[in-house]
């Protein structure tokens, strides 16, 4: 339940393998120490992480879904901005 | 009760192993009691997490006290099947979970003891034992940041917190003491190097707590009175009670599984 002593927490975990935090979900701790605890209890109790971010919720500053068309959709035409019209040569190998 | 109680022949090595997966076992369950019913959902997971952690090191202790015994009983057995009297549990550990700061106090008593314990066995010369410790130790050391920092919070938090995560010291205080003791049997375990002497413990566990309950306001008892009789099978009248619930299914149906 959500009171004032127990703002949300985001919770972000970078897992085995991953190369970057992921967010994972939410939580409600009175602090940063203790919203780290949680973290660790509620999202990481199956192996899942090897790094835990905790950021206030209240400081995550997102877009709003009614713009989602004037944000996102322009770029969904834009094919030639993946670079996959590009032929590498072979000597360059893997990239 | 359907099924009569085991007979455990206790020899010095049994009798320890018993008394430290007693401990595990009896506060685990007592921590499982909180399973939807803590304050919070986060809580309610972090002391269900804490609570497995401490079934896992009864059932290797379980399984490693019937292997030395060699008597045919299990870790089942062992815990299932024994009566209030066969127990070996600190007087600690067996005490009502009462509010969250009791809960608390209780976990931190004891996980600031079972680190020190743990670390300190890792170098036994019981090969399983020391194992079990090593994987032991790492997690009471998470148990003993998460009681501490609650430790803090209630004891510099609200006057009621405050009041009452120092009432539960007062009264866990008498507790303590048992954590410290050692009767004739372990002592030879203690002079083979198979078991540590706690006692040598005592001064760092109580640095440690007094120095988190002083940051905390809160303040130690200066009594020295110590109850005990737990490792010796002389229980408080709550330990019936617990075990009644613990042990109800296998008592009523032998064997079952599922």
């Amino acid at each position: 339940m959500a009171t004032p002593n127990t703002p949300l927490w985001e919770v972000f975990i970078r897992s085995r393998n991953g190369l970057a935090h992921k967010h994972c979900g939410s939580l409600h701790a009175t602090d940063a120490t203790l919203a780290l605890q949680a973290a660790r209890d509620v999202y990481t109790r199956r192996g899942e992480g090897l790094s835990i971010w905790v950021v206030p919720s209240s400081a995550i500053t997102a877009s709003d879904p009614a713009e989602k068309g004037m944000m996102f959709d322009p770029a969904e035409s834009k094919i030639y901005r993946h670079p996959t019209f590009y032929e590498v040569p072979d000597e360059v190998g893997h990239m | 009760m359907a099924v009569p109680p085991i007979e455990v022949r206790e020899t010095p090595l049994v009798l320890y192993t018993l008394r430290r997966a007693d401990d595990a076992l009896i506060l685990g369950h007592r921590l499982s009691e909180w399973c939807g019913h803590a304050p919070m959902l986060e809580e309610d997971m972090a002391l269900a997490n804490m609570g497995l952690d401490l079934l896992g090191q009864a059932r290797e202790l379980y399984s490693y006290a019937a292997q030395v015994e060699g008597s045919g009983n299990d870790e089942d057995k062992l815990a299932y099947l024994r009566d209030v009297r066969q127990y070996r549990n600190l007087l600690l550990v067996e005490q009502p979970n009462g509010d969250f700061a009791r809960t608390m106090v209780r976990q931190f008593f004891y996980a600031v003891f079972a680190d020190l314990y743990w670390r300190a066995m890792m170098r036994s010369k019981d090969a399983t034992l020391a194992a079990i410790a090593a994987k032991s130790e790492k997690e009471s050391a998470y148990h003993v940041r998460h009681a501490s920092e609650w430790i803090l919070r209630l004891g510099d938090g609200t006057e009621e917190s405050h009041s009452r995560a120092q009432d539960a010291i007062d009264d866990l205080w008498a507790f303590t003491g048992e954590m410290f003791a050692v009767d004739d049997g372990e002592r030879s375990l203690i002079d083979s190097t198979i078991a540590v002497d706690p006692a040598t413990l005592r001064p760092q566990w109580l640095k440690t707590v007094s120095g988190i309950v002083n940051e905390a306001t809160l303040a130690l008892p200066t009594s020295g009175w110590m109850q005990q009789g737990g490792r010796s099978g002389r229980h408080s009248e709550h330990l019936g009670h617990l075990l009644s619930e613990l042990q109800s299914m296998q008592r009523t149906f032998p064997g079952a599984t599922w």
